[in-house]
């Protein structure tokens, strides 16, 4: 991006008519185009503040009709809702940092050549073929639940934790430290576990940093898991989401053959509170982008030269 | 030889691995710096100690090792049930055999074909559209003069990359349908609502049109990173000798990430089998199996949701890893030939 900016700057005093007019097409048409990108978060957020009137009689566009905080109000009351947040929160700290100990223990001797570590042919035939093949849904589902762990967190946690190709950014980060760090610290008696923890690991933040966030938004993103392992007491948010709507549009089609059910009326959310809530589940990621954007940037491109 | 990896965030299963994607520029002809071979003749108590530090790197790798036997491997072999009548208590190895019945069942169901077919359609014109449009949009993105305009377009079409398809399907069946947004502003516009989440003529539409929504941000991300890694001494070369603006996009920035493009293009071959699961299952309904379908969801809704069918939906999920491991072979081996590409 610097680049850019600094090829673009001498040129600025003589930009030409129609290159002008390109830019200022070009921006607009840009600009147009990113809003339009936005525009279904600005309708869920018009949605979840306008009144259920307007909502029902499909009235909302971007703005708020009939502007009310009234979702938000019941919102904050659901007990549900709050407990589902903490759990995906408690994921989100355990699973990732359960996946990021193992990959990063995994990693350190994987980095070495053939010759340093004699057994790296093994374990890497080993990974390759998990990136490759899979069991599939049902048989992880018959193993998980065999193994006792239906409605327990570690279902969540322990089957996604060793990701090969979060190990395999971390490998490639490893393995352009340059050997003389090490070597000096071998010869001066460190063992493996304190090369890795106090020489290699601090100069591989900016690779650790993306494999945490890469880890960190998958547990709080996934929710199919969450769908076939927990019980509904222990969703966390985004299978609660998936499951309250879920629910939601099957009562609403019992609704339309019983047009007038007063006790299957009060069962339903309404949209806006539906609305409400996803917009809230929003939320927790939205502080990440700007590291996102850096890390990534810097974490994959530089972090995973190959030499 | 030089190469710079981007591997994208990854699946919640390694299995069904995304793309690893990839590569850029060769400008130093570097050989990769040769392992040091271990001195022969070592003395007896050298070999010791080195035994035991062979055996410290082993530990290390114990916990992943572990982790992926029980959670990949043994699945793996519980595949052996696609060709059993699989019951709980006789498990994966008591439960009678019946051969390949559940496979030439499901090959005569025209629901299985459907399904198939549906997987490969949707998958393609995912990868069809994400690539072009990224690419183009990148070029365009790359031509703002104004630092903070061009900053804020790409955080924008980057928000919905990290975002959960529990979340952003909903939001999408709302906004499509029959009281929804979309349909609002068509009536603004004079035009009579449409049933776009029940109608097979939108729904793949609809699917490949989200999905490109969702993960552009990222390709953008990447291609536009490939752009400033472009050497600027060629530009300024090629404005001494008098190119104008299109003709450097045309013959530097385009050539420049072009090997990039090429080898993204070959990795996604090997994602030709993942349509989408988590995003199908949140948008579609009854009304659009027969075009929004596909392996992933079938082998959920017979395998999990139907009582006593384990054995025919992991016989789906079979067929499904196999093709699936073919393609992916095949383009890793393609991108490794023509690329230099590795995995590890």
């Amino acid at each position: 991006m610097e680049n850019a900016t600094v090829k673009n700057r001498p040129m600025r005093m003589k930009i030409s008519g129609p290159r002008r007019a390109f830019l200022i097409l070009n921006t607009t048409f840009l600009i147009l185009f990113a809003l339009l990108c936005l525009a279904p978060f600005l309708n869920l957020l018009a949605t979840s503040l306008s009144s259920d009137e307007a909502v029902n009689a499909g009235k909302v566009g971007l703005i708020p009709v009939g502007f009310t905080a009234n979702a938000y109000k019941v919102l904050v009351t659901k007990i549900a809702f709050f407990r589902a947040f903490g759990m995906s929160v408690l994921r989100v700290v355990l699973g990732t940092a359960v996946s990021v100990g193992v990959i990063t223990l995994g990693a350190y001797p994987l980095s070495k050549g053939n010759d340093a570590f004699r057994g790296r042919m093994f374990y890497t035939v080993l990974f390759i073929i998990t990136m490759f093949f899979s069991g599939g849904l049902v048989p992880t589902y018959i193993v998980i639940t065999k193994l006792g762990l239906s409605d327990n967190i570690l279902a969540l946690i322990l089957p996604t934790a060793m990701n090969a190709w979060n190990m395999v950014l971390l490998i490639n980060f490893f393995r352009q430290i340059p050997k003389d760090l090490t070597e000096a610290a071998t010869l001066d008696g460190a063992g493996h576990y304190r090369i890795l923890f106090q020489i290699v690991l601090p100069v591989s933040l900016p690779a650790l940093a993306t494999v945490i966030l890469f880890t960190g938004v998958q547990h709080w993103n996934n929710w199919f898991d969450g769908l076939i392992y927990m019980s509904p007491d222990n969703f966390p948010l985004q299978t609660y989401i998936y499951n309250m709507i879920n629910e939601a549009n099957i009562l609403r089609q019992q609704l339309v053959t019983n047009p007038g059910d007063a006790a299957l009326l009060a069962q339903i959310p309404t949209k806006t509170l539906e609305s409400a809530q996803i917009f809230i589940a929003i939320l927790p990621v939205i502080p990440l982008y700007p590291f996102a954007q850096k890390f990534f940037i810097k974490g994959l491109v530089l972090g995973s030269v190959k030499e | 030889m030089e190469e710079i990896i981007i591997s994208p965030e990854t699946e919640e299963t390694a299995g069904n691995a995304e793309t690893e994607e990839v590569v850029e520029n060769a400008e130093t002809e570097e050989t990769a710096p040769l392992l040091e071979e271990r001195p022969e003749g070592q003395s007896p108590k050298r070999k010791k100690a080195n035994f035991k530090e062979q055996l410290v790197l082993h530990s290390m790798l114990l916990p992943g090792v572990v982790l992926v036997v029980i959670f990949m491997i043994v699945p793996m072999i519980g595949l052996v049930m696609a060709f059993e009548k699989y019951n709980v208590v006789q498990g994966f190895f008591g439960s009678p055999w019946v051969g390949f019945r559940h496979f030439s069942n499901l090959f005569n169901r025209p629901d299985f074909w459907q399904a198939t077919r549906n997987t490969f359609i949707i998958a393609f014109w995912k990868i069809v559209f994400t690539s072009t449009l990224s690419i183009l949009l990148a070029l365009l993105i790359n031509e703002i003069n104004l630092h903070l305009i061009k900053k804020t377009v790409q955080t924008v079409l980057f928000l919905p990359y990290f975002l959960s398809w529990a979340l952003l399907g909903n939001i999408m069946v709302d906004l499509f349908s029959y009281s929804g947004a979309i349909n609002y502003f068509l009536e603004m516009l004079g035009i009579d609502p449409v049933y776009f989440i029940t109608s097979n003529r939108w729904f793949r539409i609809i699917i490949v049109g989200t999905d490109v929504w969702k993960t552009i941000g990222y390709q953008i991300v990447v291609f536009l990173a490939a752009i400033t890694n472009i050497d600027p001494a060629l530009y300024e070369a090629a404005k001494i000798d008098g190119a104008n603006h299109t003709q450097l996009v045309l013959h530097i920035t385009l050539p420049g990430i072009m090997s990039m493009v090429v080898l993204m293009s070959i990795l996604n071959i090997g994602n030709i089998m993942n349509a989408g699961f988590d995003q199908i299952l949140v948008m579609y309904n009854p009304s659009v199996y027969e075009t929004g379908d596909i392996l992933d969801t079938m082998a959920y809704r017979i395998g999990l949701l139907q009582v006593g069918q384990y054995s025919v939906g992991t016989a789906i999920g079979f067929f499904k890893s196999v093709i699936s491991a073919a393609f992916f072979s095949v383009s890793y081996f393609i991108a490794y030939k023509t690329k230099g590409y590795k995995i590890f």
